[in-house]
């Protein structure tokens, strides 16, 4: 054999180089193999581990509490009031901010049905914010039907739109992960951040309504939009996770609409039969605050919410809503 | 000793191997059952194994490090796996040769001949490889879009490795080259539009045609549990698989055909002789013909095993160096040395770039098809009950090969290959069923991790499976969760006691607790015609006579707004008597109204404590359907699906 290569140099030549490949083809695969060897096995789960994210506080610094009850049956003209009696709203929005308006967008159905934020209200506001110089203003929710079908319905995407606002509709990838710190139950849980994005001022915008199984849905409970993945599971604990809501988020303002109340068979009503015209809007810096005074509208008291008692414990705000000395105000 | 005597016994000797390693994954004490032996040794040294888990988990899992061997030796000699080692391919060859047997020579050519058909493998092995890639190619996309230069620079280094790979592997070189280039960008581009993780994915789908998983496969589910029916007894009790009809009549084509053309599996379908053939390009030693000396008779092509044509324009790639042309040429024309045949060599495969191509498209698009079902979103199936120890969904599928290794191990016989159920990506991997085996998972075992060869299912330990000592915080491993049907269950539906299901839950405390109620029988209430001390006589004649002598039975009896309970001893058509040494404690008012009741516990299941092992829904009376039956609800391989806070 090495006779006949010696024979033929063009044969020896191809050979040297076919080992030549066949060395580096060798050493590729193995450096490949060496490189990558994983000699522990793979750990025993890894959805829902990466990326942490948290939000950061929205309140105004320096600002005490602030609250306005404004009594009357127009939404535009009691939100109006109920801002100017505090400061107007560049007392919260100043000149450049970029403004996030959460609104409880929850059901694909009209605003008349009071299930939802009313669209009059999420335009005036929007159109406040703009005026106020904002910079953007988004409105955002993950509500419980289809969120195309709830903002069309609602008419709060319209809304948004028309007064200059962006609708940020909530897709699979705008959920990360989050932890509540000292919470038990929003852990690595996943949160609609990707509208949080570069965003300085947060307005969260909700109905009064009667919720079987907290006993209310307000300021507080309409955080729960803001959560992803199998948030229904967390209805087994739900006073505890209002409360961690309420520290998940500290918004730079709420406004709660009691203009009508969903008095029975919340919190999707689904018949006039179930509002009663309370004609009343709160706008407070105080979510705690704001919820607790909202139960009286659906006569009941703070006290039979517990997660209001747990809000108010943890540090999120007082329920003694007196004690803001809140301005009341009539359109 | 010729060399074809010395291929003989090495295949001898590796088929024995393998079926020994496949008759030691049994439980027992004895030397030859499973005690540390290499059982999935073949699957290691399996290089399309090692590939494929590359491909879709970059890391080579412990043992796959075999197959480092195995290419170093392809590289070095060509495919000597396939007609040396590979356990399949003996039995191929053995086959293939019983069926060429007595054929005329001229016959037997032809039947040995090289067939264009023969690419048709690359082409499998094209398609199998582009699927397991998809997770890779959408990390390159993230490194890509990242925007550092380094990143960028990684990428195109891979990029032209690719290129350069792409190039040395078939014969239409440049073009198929630039065509994977521009697969590739085209796929990151469109990748780069959408969120990558959901419009790319990859699946480990080697383990269908692969011949090492299929032949694992094959014997484990069909030969060993028949062979096991008659003669081998290995296993106590009969072993059961789901589905096994079809795995068996794959393998039973498979070897068939090699009556038809011998080999049929090796030289048409086997992408793990594809993946061999590429790797064996530049081989130092090979099959040729000398220049001088021949005259082209012919005989060297008669029991070529590879049909890679000895006599003509040799196909390096096609041949597995069976050596039967050397043994069978009368003038010592073939020889098996460093220098390329004098009648020329084929080194490449013969591709087209169009079906090159559509081969690498159709593995990519392959997966997010396949998912469009949305079987690991929130379609999944809460019937797929996978093994204690397995990875969550995604990730199990990037490694599992279905193999049948864990089905195998199983001692109770529940881990059985799936069907269609969570969509044809989760064919033939394991999934529990609590009905067909001997038991539930055992509360003490934990086999089946450490025989799977790619830690699909992980290795766990006793402690991490039983939640104790280090793993006390995380708990147990949950399979899933037992559900009691109401309207099944005996105690719930019938008033029928049982709770067979409490008495076998192996944890403890019991996950499975229950309520105590009792329960007035049907035509229970009757009423007092006379009373004795211990014993009463009813008005009615309607009883079966000892029928509430079981000792589930009780004697209601208001009177005065009090409430008492009598245990009843025994009855006759017509009286009820307590227990001996019991007696009423006042005599009860003549014509007024008991009621005979039963005493039941009815189960309960507490989610807190249920592991999902299935022991319940195995023992449960309720043969049919049964009146427990665990789902895979609140398993913790998966958070997304948790029953609980």
């Amino acid at each position: 054999m090495n006779q006949d290569l010696a024979e033929h140099p063009h044969t020896r030549r191809e050979f040297l180089l076919r080992s030549a490949k066949a060395g580096a083809l060798i050493a590729a695969s193995s450096l490949a193999g060496f490189l990558l060897h994983d000699s522990k096995g793979p750990a025993a789960s890894s959805d829902g581990d990466s990326g942490s994210v948290s939000l950061p506080d929205f309140s105004i610094p320096g600002l005490t509490s602030r609250m306005c009850i404004a009594t009357g049956d127009d939404r535009t003209r009691t939100a109006n009031l109920a801002l100017k009696s505090l400061g107007g709203m560049e007392t919260f929005v100043q000149r450049g901010d970029h403004v996030l308006i959460k609104v409880n967008a929850a059901f694909a159905t009209p605003a008349i049905l009071c299930a939802t934020t009313h669209p009059d209200l999420v335009s005036e506001v929007v159109r406040l914010c703009i005026h106020a110089g904002a910079a953007s203003v988004t409105v955002t929710d993950n509500p419980i039907n289809d969120p195309e079908s709830c903002f069309a319905l609602t008419g709060i995407g319209e809304a948004a739109r028309s007064s200059g606002a962006r609708l940020a509709l909530p897709r699979q990838t705008d959920f990360h992960p989050t932890t509540v710190s000292g919470g038990m139950l929003i852990r690595k849980w996943p949160l609609l951040y990707e509208p949080f994005k570069g965003v300085n001022k947060v307005i969260g915008m909700a109905p009064v309504k009667d919720h079987h199984r907290s006993g209310a849905s307000m300021s507080l409970k309409n955080w729960y939009g803001l959560l992803g993945g199998r948030r229904n599971i967390f209805h087994q604990d739900i006073h505890r996770l209002i409360q961690e809501l309420a520290l998940m988020i500290k918004p730079t303002l709420v406004i709660l609409d009691g203009t009508f109340t969903m008095m029975t068979n919340g919190p999707t009503g689904g018949s006039l039969g179930d509002l009663k015209q309370t004609n009343t809007l709160i706008v407070s810096t105080d979510q705690v605050a704001a919820d607790a005074f909202g139960a009286t509208l659906l006569g009941r008291s703070a006290r039979d919410l517990p997660f209001i008692g747990k809000a108010a414990e943890s540090g999120a705000g007082t329920q003694d809503f007196e004690s803001l000395q809140p301005v009341r105000v009539t359109a | 000793m010729r060399i074809v005597t010395v291929r003989r016994i090495s295949q001898t000797f590796f088929l024995i191997l393998f079926l020994w390693f496949c008759v030691a994954s049994s439980l027992g004490t004895e030397w030859w059952r499973l005690r540390g032996w290499p059982i999935s040794w073949f699957l290691h040294l399996d290089p399309l194994v090692a590939l494929g888990t590359l491909l879709t988990t970059q890391s080579l899992y412990r043992d796959c490090l075999w197959a480092l061997a195995t290419v170093t030796i392809t590289v070095l000699l060509g495919r000597f796996f396939c007609a040396w080692v590979c356990p399949f391919g003996s039995m191929h060859h053995l086959v293939g040769y019983l069926g060429r047997r007595g054929k005329p020579v001229s016959m037997q050519i032809n039947l040995n001949r090289f067939r264009p058909a023969q690419s048709f493998k690359y082409y499998i092995l094209i398609v199998l490889l582009a699927a397991s890639a998809g997770a890779l190619l959408a990390r390159f996309v993230r490194i890509g879009l990242s925007g550092s230069m380094q990143a960028v620079g990684l990428v195109g280094v891979t990029l032209m490795a690719a290129f350069f790979a792409a190039k040395k592997t078939t014969r239409r070189s440049a073009r198929i080259a630039s065509a994977i280039v521009a697969l590739t960008s085209f796929w990151a581009a469109l990748a780069s539009l959408y969120a990558v993780d959901r419009m790319i994915g990859a699946t480990l789908q080697t383990g269908l045609l692969d011949p090492i998983p299929l032949v694992y496969r094959s014997v484990n589910l069909v030969l060993l549990p028949l062979a096991d029916a008659g003669f081998l007894k290995i296993s106590v009790s009969q072993r059961f698989y789901e589905g096994a009809w079809l795995i068996g009549s794959i393998f039973v084509t498979a070897i068939l055909l090699n009556l038809q053309i011998p080999r049929f599996y090796c030289r048409f379908v086997c992408p793990l002789g594809a993946l061999f053939g590429v790797l064996g390009k530049y081989a130092l030693w090979r099959v040729g013909r000398k220049s001088v000396g021949c005259n082209e008779c012919g005989l060297c092509e008669a029991h070529c095993e590879g049909g890679c044509e000895p006599l003509g324009t040799i196909r390096v790639n096609e041949c597995v160096l069976c050596m039967n042309c050397l043994d069978d040429c009368r003038h010592q024309c073939i020889t098996y040395s460093t220098r390329p045949s004098a009648s020329g060599e084929h080194s490449s495969p013969d591709l087209s770039r169009r079906s090159f191509t559509v081969a690498v498209a159709s593995g990519i698009a392959a997966v997010p098809i396949m998912r469009l079902g949305g079987h690991l979103e929130s379609n999944w199936n809460p019937q797929i009950i996978r093994p204690p120890g397995a990875l969550a969904e995604a990730d199990f599928l990037a490694r599992c090969l279905k193999c049948g290794q864990c089905m195998r191990i199983c001692p109770t016989n529940i881990i059985q290959p799936a069907g269609l159920e969570s969509g044809i990506e989760g064919l033939w991997t394991p999934r529990l069923n609590f009905r067909i085996g001997t038991s539930g998972c055992q509360l003490n075992c934990v086999a089946c991790g450490h025989v799977c060869p790619t830690a699909a299912i992980r290795p766990i330990s006793l402690a991490e499976k039983r939640g104790l000592l280090e793993y006390a915080a995380s708990g147990p491993v949950r399979l899933g969760m037992a559900f009691v049907d109401r309207g099944r269950c005996l105690p719930w539906a019938m008033d029928k006691p049982c709770i067979v299901c409490q008495e076998n839950c192996p944890v403890s405390p019991k996950a499975i607790f229950v309520h105590e109620v009792f329960e007035t029988v049907r035509g229970g209430i009757v009423h007092v015609a006379k009373t004795g001390e211990s014993s009463i006589d009813l008005r009615e004649a309607t009883l079966k006579s000892t029928q509430f002598a079981t000792g589930d039975y009780h004697l209601r009896i208001v009177a005065e707004g009090m409430e008492k309970r009598y245990p009843i001893g025994t009855n006759t058509d017509q009286t009820i008597s307590l227990p001996d040494g019991r007696r009423f404690d006042e005599a009860l008012p003549l014509g007024s109204a008991v009621e005979i009741q039963v005493r039941l516990q009815r189960p309960q299941v507490d989610p807190e404590r249920c592991i999902g092992c299935g022991v319940c829904e195995h023992e449960c009376p309720v043969t049919g359907l049964r009146a427990i039956r665990v789902t895979a609800e609140n398993e913790s391989r998966s958070r997304k699906r948790s029953l609980l806070l």
